[in-house]
């Protein structure tokens, strides 16, 4: 196996996008905890590690009137100890919770997590639901993308050679508003989801759903924004009848495979499930805000 | 390219060279003779190698040594206070929560770091934090009780 | 609850144990803390292909690379028919040399074909992509059925079904052994049954699952002298494969055993160590090989899927009239699965007039399998005690009853053959049906089902060979020294021997696993023998150091040694030599060097032998039936240990039995695809009990004396997983009303199950 020649720590972001960009076998490492457990098992080192964690824009969570902006390299329990993230984004903050054991959120991040493009990534749906864009520095500048268009399939996304996520920025979200996510795991812990499903819900003042986003994952080549499980929440009050209907539209949606982690028709029927719940559990964190 | 490393290991200073893909679990093992970390799988699936970087619980197998310099590393050789072990280290004893003993380290690390910033834990999320630590010998019956009953001990109660 | 009339002064306490310290600080040498001076790193080439003909293996670039100092295949490894007895076992030395190196077919996907020494890991792996192998890819026979087709490749050319074939057996096979027990009238029985229940059940292979990785060291010294340094459950049966597989004195070669991470019955046999002592006589260097965790699930020994077919007849009252069973054992690339021991315990704690069970031991292209805690009795305890449950629900009676009301009790002979002598499955089911956790209402979380079930487990446990000593200090100290590694607290448990015989306090007692030049010949810490057949051994050493003891006061006294007698750890003056104070230990330690020199007890056993055990455990599981996702709520074990030496580490096993027993039930399997290429190496997708996963677990500890052992010692390290697999299963249908017979119980066909329930 060819190994790796070098590991950088850059201070700008200038500086790693120049290495990045200089040599196309050099490798961003955030926590490392995709890119390590691949790189052995494929035996496909890295010319150069690129150390992201040293660069100001790339770590940190702020919460501001325009929204939430996540450095991409932030550390999940960095995150997920922001009590004011979880306040405004339960079903986000959660879903990043669930980024592996105590010892992986010590080093995940939701910008590994988007840039490794599993489907079955704990954070897209919870991204997607909440309109959250991707701040992409490359060679030729800064750009934005919606997370629903930033991955293309299993492990591809929108970077280009060079490109390197910087943030993601969510929208605040807006009033009687709240998301939820759930995943399928057989056991408690620790493993890959065989589906998931976020929601996000907003209510007029008389409880009637004014707005809905749903996204499921782990049932296609990449995670699913589903307008149709929407459509089936907006202007109803999110009743058992109204999640059914969402439920059956994400199913309708799914075009999962088998694998170890689960069967097709399994998690066509799971992702319903979940997605009914996580709308039941968005919808009554919506009507219990102002 | 090799990398000089100049580092706080059990809150002494440590300087080592090691290769730039090398992951801080072959450097503590290999290099520095700290074998108290252990390799179970490589891949942070077992929590053997559990390690604090700067008071964070982390599996040493994926974190690269090049990026330890000037932060702190805490592994279990440093967790007792010279002959005084950790009420942690203590209560395993006590409660017979070990049999092989092989994951006992990483279990020991991770305890203290759940018990560094929350002393009164319930018995779920004990589990729910212990989760990424696996133990194929004891149920984990005995450890979560140890690590209650270290709880208990560091608040000054008696259970 | 004890019928042991015996009282105790340490044993039944639990003091610290003694290697505790070194473990929680770190300090604990395993298999891979071990590095000797100009040490090589070793890499063995894996086979990709499950089934394949070696054509050829050119190894000459590996060889040129700088740093590379030896390079072994199945040419260094001689072929050989030779086999070890162990017990009432004989390991194949041919066979597990071609698995240590493949010389003519890899049989399995991670079958060892080649092997590299070098400088570095990193140099060391990079050769091993060097060497250059020419495989014939042949199709994988994957399962007991794929195996048994008639159009079935043969794995092994030649191979001829051993014990009692059936008449209109093929010549040409994969079965390697058929066995079977029967008594009665099979069809008269069942002809006189009211209630017969017949199901095939299937088991996944799983993997025992110990955290340490499979590693060792190997150094050849100039004058052919040999020493291995290695984690192993037997460092004498290490020495003995070795010697027998490369043709070594046994004498010539030295095993120490480091700090074991595990074992479970899987570091039994020997994969790496012959490989590295071959690459280590060749470099002139010290080796060290180390297993990843994917070497470890695709090339070390998981144990048997199974495929077991039951059929039980009772009669309305309850009793059993009539049994049937037919075991189906993958044995992975090698003859040698559990069927055997499957077939013996399948029935075992029943007494059943009529009966016929079979056997077969089946070899595919999966890896070798290995022991793995009562190996072979928890599938066939999934089969026979999930007929059970069903019986008791078609007659409406208690299954707790219905179990008291078949039980093998004293003097009944067993399946298997011997007659019973006390055992304690009654009290075990009197325990059980009385336990709290029985009687407790079911209460369901809102939106799942919750059902209890509740399941027997046998096991034979072992004797064998143990050898100790006990060695007095000066100072009234003891050393106590074995040869069995320890993998559950059993160097404690010796220590309270020791304390129990002499009365020296179980701090001031050493226990020591010693290398197999400086302790007599110890058979595998396996069979859950250590506490029983060693601790023989130590009881009888710390006798032979009192008797010596009382000697010696017999002479300070200048008195008949039979007027010395011994208690609470003191030399005592019997009548005839009344009015002089009792001697401690200690006081006749301080006179040692004046009354004749060291004292050092020591003992070898040989106990052909043990102490059969029963265990019932009762488990609460809630299922989320819109997703099949299961969850066990609560478990109890109770369980017959003849004696608890230790009462703590006691509870370990039974707790550490149950889940990893739970474990088998809800997610663990090998997942395989068409072409033999195991899809989930690792501990991600393998998906072992997290602490998350479970509940606490209660045991109830039963001490029905075992009168083998002078303190009633059964053993307990393996029945504790026999009995959750069936636990597990009858709780999915008392919450489900669906009866599994096929495991795991994962969420894709629990649901899968459900949808068809309807």
């Amino acid at each position: 196996m060819p190994q790796t020649q070098a590991y950088e720590a850059p201070r700008t972001l200038a500086d790693a996008v120049r290495l990045l960009s200089t040599d196309g076998h050099a490798r961003p490492l955030a926590g490392g905890t995709d890119l390590l457990v691949q790189s052995r098992a494929t035996q496909k080192l890295p010319s150069t590690f690129v150390d992201l964690k040293r660069i100001p824009e790339l770590v940190g969570i702020e919460v501001g009137p325009d929204g939430l902006r996540l450095g991409a390299a932030t550390s999940a329990a960095v995150i997920c100890e922001h009590a004011e993230a979880r306040r405004l984004w339960p079903g986000l903050v959660e879903a990043i919770g669930l980024l592996g054991s105590t010892q992986i959120q010590g080093r995940a991040s939701v910008g590994g997590n988007l840039c490794n493009g599993s489907p079955a990534a704990d954070t897209t749906c919870s991204l997607i639901v909440n309109r959250a864009r991707g701040v992409i520095a490359g060679a030729k500048g800064e750009r934005t993308v919606e997370v629903e268009r930033f991955t293309t399939g299993p492990g591809r996304t929108v970077l280009e050679p060079g490109d390197l996520l910087v943030a993601l920025v969510v929208p605040r979200p807006a009033a009687r508003t709240a998301d939820a996510y759930l995943r399928l795991i057989p056991r408690s812990e620790m493993d890959i989801a065989a589906a998931g499903a976020a929601a996000s819900v907003t209510l007029d003042e008389r409880g009637v759903c004014t707005a809905a986003r749903v996204a499921i994952g782990a049932v296609a080549p990449t995670a699913l924004l589903v307008p149709a499980a929407a459509d089936a929440l907006i202007g109803s009050r999110l009743d058992d009848a109204a999640l059914r209907r969402a439920a059956d539209a994400a199913s309708a949606a799914a075009r999962p495979i088998d694998d170890k982690r689960g069967t097709a028709v399994y998690r066509k029927t799971v992702v319903g499930v979940l997605t009914r719940r996580a709308a039941g559990i968005a919808a009554e964190r919506a009507r219990a805000r102002p | 390219m090799t990398v000089h490393v100049r580092t706080t290991i059990n809150a002494e200073p440590q300087e080592f060279l090691c290769e730039p893909g090398e992951t801080l679990l072959e450097a503590l093992r290999s290099r520095l003779g700290l074998t108290g970390t252990k390799e179970g799988c490589a891949t942070g699936d077992c929590g053997a190698c559990s390690v604090l970087l700067d008071g964070r619980l982390v599996p040493a197998c994926l974190v690269l040594a090049a990026e330890v310099s000037g932060r702190e590393v805490l592994t279990v050789e440093g967790v007792a206070t010279g002959d005084t072990l950790h009420p942690v280290q203590q209560k395993f004893l006590e409660h017979a929560a070990l049999q092989c003993g092989v994951c006992t380290p990483g279990f020991v690390v991770a305890a203290k770091a759940l018990l560094d910033h929350n002393d009164d834990p319930t018995e779920e999320q004990v589990r729910y934090w212990l989760a990424g630590n696996l133990c194929r010998c004891t149920g984990y019956d005995k450890i979560v009780r140890a690590v209650l009953d270290a709880a208990a001990d560091m608040r000054g109660v008696t259970v | 609850m004890s019928t042991a009339t015996k009282t105790f002064e340490h044993v039944g306490t639990r003091p610290i144990r003694h290697d505790g310290l070194d473990k929680v600080t770190g300090r604990a040498n395993y298999g891979a803390d071990y590095a000797l001076p100009g040490m090589l790193h070793g890499y063995v080439v894996r086979s990709p292909h499950a089934h394949a003909r070696i054509v050829s293996i050119d190894t000459s670039a590996a060889e040129a690379m700088a740093g590379v100092k030896a390079v072994v295949t199945g040419s260094d490894i001689p072929k050989t028919n030779a086999k070890l007895v162990m017990g009432e076992a004989a390991l194949d030395l041919g066979a597990m040399g071609d698995n240590a190196l493949a010389h003519d077919k890899a049989l399995y996907e991670g079958h060892a074909v080649a092997a590299v020494a070098a400088t570095s890991p990193e140099i060391a792996s990079a050769a091993a992509e060097a060497i250059r192998v020419v495989y014939e890819p042949l199709q994988p026979v994957m399962n007991v059925d794929q195996a048994l087709a008639p159009d079935a490749l043969i794995l092994h050319d030649g191979m001829v079904t051993k014990g009692r074939p059936k008449p209109d057996a093929p010549t040409r096979t994969n079965v390697a052994l058929r066995m079977e027990l029967t008594r009665g009238d099979l069809d008269k029985g069942f002809a006189g049954a009211d209630v017969v229940i017949e199901r095939t059940f299937t088991t996944p292979m799983v993997h025992q699952g110990y955290i340490e990785p499979h590693a060792c060291v190997a150094r050849w010294g100039e004058d052919g002298q040999v020493v291995v340094w290695t984690s192993t459950q037997g460092h004498f049966v290490v020495r003995d494969c070795c010697a027998g597989i490369l043709g070594i004195d046994a004498a010539r070669i030295k095993v120490i055993p480091s700090e074991i991470g595990g074992g479970f019955g899987g570091k039994i046999p020997v994969y790496l160590e012959p490989v590295a002592i071959a690459l280590a006589r060749k470099a002139h260097r010290p080796v060290k090989l180390v297993m990843s965790r994917e070497d470890v699930f695709r090339a070390s020994g998981p144990t048997s899927g199974t495929k077991i077919r039951v059929k039980l007849g009772a009669k309305k009252d309850g009793s059993f009239v009539a049994a049937s069973a037919s075991l189906y054992y993958e044995a992975g690339a090698y003859a040698g699965s559990p069927a055997g021991a499957g077939a013996m315990c399948a029935i075992a704690a029943y007494d059943i007039p009529n009966f016929l069970v079979e056997a077969y031991d089946i070899v595919v292209n999966r890896p070798k399998v290995a022991a793995y805690r009562a190996p072979g009795a928890p599938a066939a305890a999934f089969a026979v005690e999930s007929v059970v449950d069903e019986v008791a629900r078609r007659l409406g009676k208690d299954p707790i009853e219905l179990r008291l009301q078949n039980a093998v009790r004293e003097g009944d002979q067993a399946a298997y053959g011997p007659e019973f002598g006390p055992i304690g499955l009654r009290e075990v089911l009197e325990a059980a049906r009385c336990h709290p956790h029985w009687k407790a209402p079911l209460v369901p979380q809102p939106g799942r089902k919750v059902g209890r079930g509740v399941a027997c487990g046998f096991w034979f446990n072992a004797g064998l060979n143990s050898s100790a000593t006990v060695s007095l200090s000066a100072d009234g100290s003891a050393n106590v020294v074995t040869g069995n590694p320890d993998i559950g607290g059993t160097r404690v448990a010796q220590a309270l021997m020791v304390s129990e015989e002499l009365g020296i306090p179980v701090e001031r007692v050493r226990p020591i696993v010693a290398d197999t030049d400086s302790i007599g010949y110890n058979d595998v810490t396996g069979g859950s023998r250590v506490c029983y057949a060693t601790g023989m051994a130590v009881i009888e050493a710390a006798r032979d150091a009192q008797a010596q003891l009382r000697a010696r006061a017999a002479k300070i006294w200048d008195v008949p040694v039979e007027q010395v007698g011994w208690e609470r750890g003191r030399a005592i003056a019997l009548n005839g030599a009344s009015g002089r104070e009792p001697l401690t230990v200690s006081e006749l330690a301080a006179k040692l060097m004046h009354t004749g020199g060291p004292i050092i007890g020591s003992a070898t056993v040989n106990a052909p032998m043990a102490g059969p055990a029963f265990g019932a455990h009762i488990c609460d599981l809630e299922v989320d039936e819109d997703t099949g996702v299961s969850r066990v709520v609560r478990y109890t074990v109770v369980q017959d240990v003849g004696k608890a030496v230790h009462p703590s580490y006691v509870e370990g096993q039974m707790q550490g039995g149950a889940s990893q027993g739970i474990g088998w039930a809800l997610n663990e399997e090998y997942v395989y695809d068409a072409e033999g290429h195991l899809q989930n190496p690792g501990f991600l997708d393998y998906r072992m009990p997290v602490a998350s996963d479970l509940p606490m677990i209660d045991t109830v500890i039963i001490e029905v004396a075992n009168p083998l052992h002078p303190y009633g010692v059964r053993g307990v390290g393996e029945v504790p997983i026999v009995p959750p697999l069936a636990a597990v299963a009858n709780a999915m249908h008392d919450a489900t009303r669906v009866r599994f017979t096929a495991l795991p119980l994962s969420p894709p066909r629990v649901l899968a199950a459900l949808k068809q329930r309807g």
